[in-house]
Formats: structure tokens, C-alpha cells, sequence
């Protein structure tokens, strides 16, 4: 085996990465089709083409929540940022006095983005500077802002017909939808803010060990502030471009469960919820594996209705694979007598006088 | 290891505070109860008619089902875990309940082995989150998954039940001895949980257990408490109290669907909290979660009350109660003590 295909082989992208390589085959094979790209008027269509488009909100989301959770965070309120988001802009737009003009969807656009940085902002407080465990001080948004989005359009379901606000959802850039254009460049920035300047080495040193950070010199609290606004305006971009794929602002069912989603594909990339270790490619992958799970059961023909067992399968799985103490056992290696255990102080003697202990404790 | 809780009658304790005074683990179930106890005042000034003993006991009429699952939720989050796939788990025990009704399976056996395969779907995510050491969240998730999934697999339409046993859960009221006052058999079962969970945690070694775990994982590993089994057992009593609610949330509606109880996870996890249950671990009490659910019951009776208020204030309000208790736990939990 080539050196470099071996040393991929140890990376924690290689069984995301197989794993989607592994999906598409799939669809392959029952639809010789699915690799087919057309050019129709300039604009690329194609199955391929629509996971990532369909893709986009959530693995934009996702690139946020990456952030958060390597800082040891969680941000359980971007399904509402997302609701808030699109109900906001979609409510501004139909109120102006032309619902049609291209100063109106700015405007609620704007406002939206705005709102949602205020939001982020509000997390970011609970959880850095109040101290607030990260998935509490998300859920008190993720329980009151749809209410708050249910409150902006009166509980109705607000259409648009705003022409530059159908683009971001609906628009073509170079023949690719604006959407994923727009995704891809996120991306690739944050990509290198993370991996070659010193910021993205800080938001890791949080997550390893945020007391140690803070001695470093590190200012911990804005970035763990920072993060969150990130997360919650990337949650707002996700929400616009919902909304304007529907040309319309559902507070009801926009960005419903896509927290969980996020959190899905950022563990499947093989981000630690425990913080510390994060991917961004790894996230990408993990948000391509989920769309391409959901094309997937309808091209198979899975009836709809299994589809949740369907991804709690691969969920399990993908999980298990990942697992390193499943690893562990499956290794030729003899397992090794007594872990040393974390945060015991490190003085020997404690573990050789109980193994016993140690042991069916474990 | 006995279980009992250190002394403190007619001494100061060792922060120094008089002993009549609440300890600060105590301290958030109380505000809790002020907090009940100010919302119903409230609530029996503003409305005619909210100041009855029914209107108190509809609280647990209605919300029977949450208290069951507030219950198992607290045994998780005490051991610092989270268990996600409650909500899941109620719509698949009344799914699985009235799918065999309708086969023709005895009532009785149906009451047997919901609860079971519930127990079990625990214990499987428990024993993930232990020897595999993947975190409870993801699990967790996956667990409500798998169940909500298995809810579409078994019927996508809501399936009635039409046994005589369960109607007669449904339709019989339990009078409160010499009074025209009553509650429904549920009730009856959730107050009996809530006792047996109050019970084991507050006098049984394994309920003691579980506040080492919670508390510091690590001390309780090296102080020879059977940690892993504790921490299985917990996501196995939980996924047992899920599905128990699933048969109480049955008895309620009359039928089982597989899109019951959703969001139902995130209302037992808040009840939890602000019954003053440490999302950290280590702090709590059943009844505190208790009370937890009538304060998010008796949110509920304000709004319908109310008449015009729309739904959405519900979650309004429980949002904003949810971030003042987070916050008063913070300011509680940082005092020195």
C-alpha cells in the first residue's frame, strides 16, 4: 500500500469519507444515471447537483456548530436562528410598501442577518460570561425563538414574491446554484482561518482545555463569544436561503430538528463533542453523507417511512466504526492491563492496589 | 456504604449558615415550589375559578405522562448524561401498545411488554455510552431515531384502541376519599413512580451511586462503586419510564401514532432543570422535577385561561422561566460554599 494511502487510512477523514464514497455507489448501481450532469440554459442540473444544493443550509449550519463544538459547546437554537431568520426577512419584505423591489429584500435580509448576530450574541453571553452550560443556555432559545418566530408572522405562513430574494435560494452563479457557491466560499474561508492562522489554533486550545488557555494568555471568553455569533450567522444565512427556496417563512416547520442534523454531521466528520478536535472537511462530508442518505432512500425506493430507521442505522454505524475502544478490540495488539486513568493525579500506586476495580469499572 | 445524608439538625453545617436554612442543593427545588406556589396566586386573582383543588389536580391529569418521563430523565442528567429519544420512545410504546391491541394480544401481556422492550432500548444505549464510550448525546439521538423510525415501520396512521381495559384507564376517575374531587388512574401510577424514584435515590445504594457518578466519576470509580453498571442502568430505567409514559400517554389519547410526543424530550429535560436538577450532574431531586412539570402544566392552564393568548406564548414563557432558573442555579452554584 502506497504510503500516502496508508496515512489516509489512519486519518479520522477515512471512514467518512468511505462511507459517502460508499453511498454513492450505492446510488449508482440502482440509478446508472446518478453521476449524469446535464447543461441546460447555461445551468448545471443533475442529481449530484441537487444533494448539494439540497445539502446547503444544513452543512452551512453544520460549519458553524463545528466551531462550537470544538470549543467544547453545543448550540441547540439554530433550527429557531434559522425560523427567526426566515420569518423576520419574509415578513419585512411582504410589509414594504413594494414587496417586490430589490431595496426590500436587502433591507429584510439585512435585518434578519442582524437579528440573528444579536441572537448569537445572546448565547455567547449565557456561555461565557454567565457560565451557563452550553446545551442549557441553547435550549432557552431553541424553546422561546420559535415561539419569538411564531410571534413575528402571527403564527401564518407569510409568502413573498420578491424576485433578488428568490435568487439566493433559486439563483445560478458560474451554472451552479448561488447557494452552494455561497456555501463553498464560507468554506474554504473558514477552512483557512482555521488551519492557517493562529485563531483556529486558539478555538482548538479552548476546547482542549479552556482554564490552561486562559493561563496561556488566550482571551477565551471572546472566543467562545465569537463562535456562537458565528454559529447563529451562519444559522441565519441557512435561514434566508430556506425561506427563499419556499419564497415563503414557515415559523412552524423552517429549520425544525436541523440542529440535530448539524450535530449529526459534525460528529460524523469526526469532530469530538468533548471538544478540542474538529474538522472542517470532516463536517462537509459528514453533511454530504446525510443528504446523500435522504436522495438516497427515495432512489432506492425505501419507503419514506422507514427513512428515520434507515439513518439511525448508518448514525449507529458510522458511530461504531469511529469508536475507539470497538477498534481497540478488534486490534491483533493484547489490550493493554489498566488504562491509565485521567485526572486521578497520576500517582501510580492507586491503580496497581485495585485493578480489580479499575477494571469491571470500566 | 450506608446511605445517609450528613447530619445537620442543631448545628451549623460546615459553610457556616445556620442549619434552619435551606443547603443549596435544596435551594433550587424551593424557588421552584415559590415559583408554583406565586404562579397559581396569581393565576387565582386574574381568573375566576382557577383557585380549585380540581384545576391543581387536572395538572396531573394532564401532564401524567411528563411526570413519568421527568422522572427517568432526572436518573440520566444526575449522572451527567442527557437521554434525547424519550419523546420517541412514548410514541413507540402507545404505537407498539395499540398495534397489538389491535393483533388481539391480552391487555395484560401489552402492559407487560411495553415497559420491556422499552427497558431494553435503554439498556442497549446505555451499554453504548459505556463500552463503546460514544457520548449519550449522539446515542441518545440515534435512540430517537431508531424509535420514531420504528413508529412509521409498525403504522403511519394513528392506530385507536378500543380494548376494555385501556378504556376504562382512559374514562375511570379515581374519587379522593370523601370529596368530589378526582384524578385519573395514570395519575395514580406517576405518583407512585415519582415515590419508588424518590425512594431509591434518597435511601438505596444504587441511588447513591448515582449522585457519585453525577458528582465526580472518578471518585466514585477509585471509592469501588460499580460506576459502569450505574451508568447503564440509568439510560435502562429511563428508556423503562419512557415507555411507561408511552402507555399513560395511551391511556390519554386512545390511540397509538407515530408522530405523538414529539418535542416531548426537550419539555421533560426543562422540567428537569427547573425542578433544579444540575445539567452537570450530581444535583437534584425527583420531586423537584415534579414540580418542574406542574409549573410547565400550570403555564399551559394560564394560556388557556387566557382564551386569547396565542400558543406560542408557551414556549415564550417556558423559554424565559427556563433562563431565569439557569441563571439563579449559576448565581447559587457560584456562591462559596
Amino acid at each position: 500500500m502506497p504510503d500516502s494511502l496508508r496515512r489516509f487510512g489512519r486519518s479520522p477523514l477515512f471512514w467518512p469519507v468511505l462511507a459517502l464514497a460508499a453511498l454513492l455507489l450505492l446510488n449508482l448501481v440502482l440509478n446508472p444515471l446518478f453521476f449524469a450532469l446535464r447543461v441546460d440554459d447555461g445551468h448545471l442540473y443533475g442529481s449530484l447537483v441537487d444533494v448539494l444544493k439540497n445539502g446547503t443550509p444544513t452543512a452551512l449550519i453544520a460549519l458553524g456548530m463545528t466551531l462550537v463544538v470544538a470549543t467544547r459547546g453545543i448550540d441547540l437554537s439554530v433550527g429557531a436562528t434559522v425560523a427567526i431568520a426566515g420569518s423576520v426577512a419574509c415578513a419585512w419584505i411582504a410589509s414594504a410598501p413594494d414587496p417586490t423591489s430589490p431595496s426590500a429584500a436587502m433591507v429584510g435580509a439585512g435585518l434578519a442577518l442582524g437579528l440573528a448576530l444579536l441572537l448569537g450574541a445572546w448565547n455567547g453571553l449565557l456561555v461565557s460570561v454567565f457560565g451557563i452550560q452550553p446545551i442549557i443556555a441553547t435550549l432557552v432559545l431553541m424553546t422561546a425563538g420559535r415561539g419569538l418566530a411564531q410571534l413575528v408572522t402571527d403564527g401564518q405562513i407569510i409568502t413573498v414574491a420578491n424576485p433578488l430574494f428568490g435568487q439566493l435560494g433559486g439563483g445560478y452563479l458560474l451554472g451552479l446554484p448561488l447557494s452552494v457557491v455561497l456555501a463553498a466560499v464560507v468554506f474554504v474561508a473558514v477552512s483557512l482561518v482555521a488551519r492557517r492562522t493562529a485563531l483556529g489554533m486558539l478555538i482548538q486550545s479552548v476546547g482542549i482545555n479552556p482554564t490552561a488557555s486562559r493561563l496561556a494568555g488566550v482571551r477565551a471568553r471572546g472566543i467562545i463569544w465569537g463562535v456562537y455569533v458565528f454559529a447563529a450567522l451562519c444559522a441565519g444565512v441557512a435561514g434566508l436561503i430556506i425561506s427563499s427556496n419556499v419564497t415563503a417563512a414557515d415559523a412552524n416547520n423552517a429549520g425544525l430538528w436541523i440542529e440535530l442534523d448539524a450535530i449529526l454531521a459534525v460528529v460524523i466528520g469526526g469532530t469530538l463533542l468533548s471538544g478540542g478536535r474538529y474538522s472542517i472537511g470532516g463536517t462537509l462530508v459528514g453533511a454530504l453523507i446525510l443528504q446523500t442518505l435522504t436522495t438516497t432512500v427515495y432512489t432506492v425506493g425505501i419507503p419514506p417511512e422507514i427513512t428515520l430507521v434507515f439513518k439511525a442505522a448508518v448514525i449507529i454505524a458510522v458511530c461504531l466504526l469511529q469508536s475507539e475502544k470497538l477498534r481497540a478490540r478488534f486490534r491483533r495488539r493484547p489490550a493493554r492491563p489498566v488504562d491509565p486513568a485521567p485526572d486521578v493525579g497520576g500517582d501510580g500506586p492507586v491503580q496497581p492496589s485495585m485493578p480489580h476495580l479499575t477494571k469491571a469499572n470500566r | 456504604m450506608t446511605a445517609t445524608l450528613p447530619p445537620t439538625v442543631g448545628s451549623t453545617g460546615p459553610t457556616g449558615r445556620p442549619s434552619w436554612l435551606p443547603g443549596p442543593r435544596l435551594l433550587p427545588t424551593l424557588a421552584t415550589f415559590v415559583v408554583f406556589v406565586v404562579l397559581f396566586g396569581a393565576g387565582s386573582l386574574r381568573y375566576d375559578g382557577f383557585l380549585a383543588p380540581q384545576v391543581f389536580l387536572n395538572l396531573f391529569v394532564d401532564n401524567a405522562f411528563l411526570i413519568v418521563l421527568a422522572v427517568g430523565m432526572t436518573f440520566v442528567i444526575l449522572t451527567g448524561g442527557i437521554d434525547l429519544s424519550v419523546g420517541s420512545v412514548v410514541a413507540l410504546g402507545g404505537v407498539v401498545a395499540a398495534k397489538l391491541l389491535a393483533l388481539g394480544w391480552s391487555p395484560v401481556l401489552v402492559l407487560v411488554l411495553v415497559p420491556v422492550i422499552g427497558t431494553l432500548l435503554g439498556l442497549a444505549m446505555g451499554a453504548a455510552i459505556q463500552y463503546l464510550e460514544i457520548q449519550p448525546f449522539v446515542v441518545t439521538l440515534a435512540g430517537m431515531f431508531l424509535a420514531r423510525g420504528l413508529c412509521y415501520v409498525i403504522s403511519v396512521e394513528a392506530i385507536p384502541i378500543r380494548d376494555p381495559l385501556f378504556t376504562a384507564a382512559a374514562t375511570t376517575a379515581v374519587y379522593l376519599p370523601g370529596t368530589d374531587l378526582f384524578v385519573s388512574p395514570s395519575v395514580l401510577v406517576a405518583v407512585l413512580v415519582v415515590a419508588v424514584a424518590a425512594y431509591v435515590l434518597a435511601s438505596t445504594r444504587f441511588g447513591r451511586t448515582v449522585y457519585a457518578v453525577g458528582g465526580n466519576s472518578h471518585s466514585a470509580v477509585l471509592m469501588g462503586l460499580s460506576v459502569a453498571r450505574t451508568r447503564v442502568a440509568v439510560y435502562a430505567i429511563s428508556g423503562f419510564c419512557s415507555s411507561l409514559a408511552g402507555l399513560l400517554f395511551a391511556f390519554y389519547s386512545l390511540s397509538g401514532y407515530s408522530l405523538a410526543a414529539v418535542g416531548t424530550e426537550l419539555d421533560a429535560i426543562a422540567a428537569t432543570v427547573i425542578g433544579g436538577t444540575l445539567l452537570s450532574g450530581g444535583v437534584g431531586l425527583v420531586v423537584g422535577s415534579l414540580l418542574g412539570v406542574l409549573v410547565l402544566g400550570l403555564i399551559q392552564t394560564f394560556i388557556s385561561f387566557e382564551g386569547t393568548l396565542s400558543s406560542w406564548w408557551t414556549k415564550i414563557v417556558i423559554g424565559a422561566l427556563l433562563l431565569v432558573f439557569v441563571v439563579v442555579q449559576r448565581v447559587i452554584v457560584r456562591r462559596p460554599t
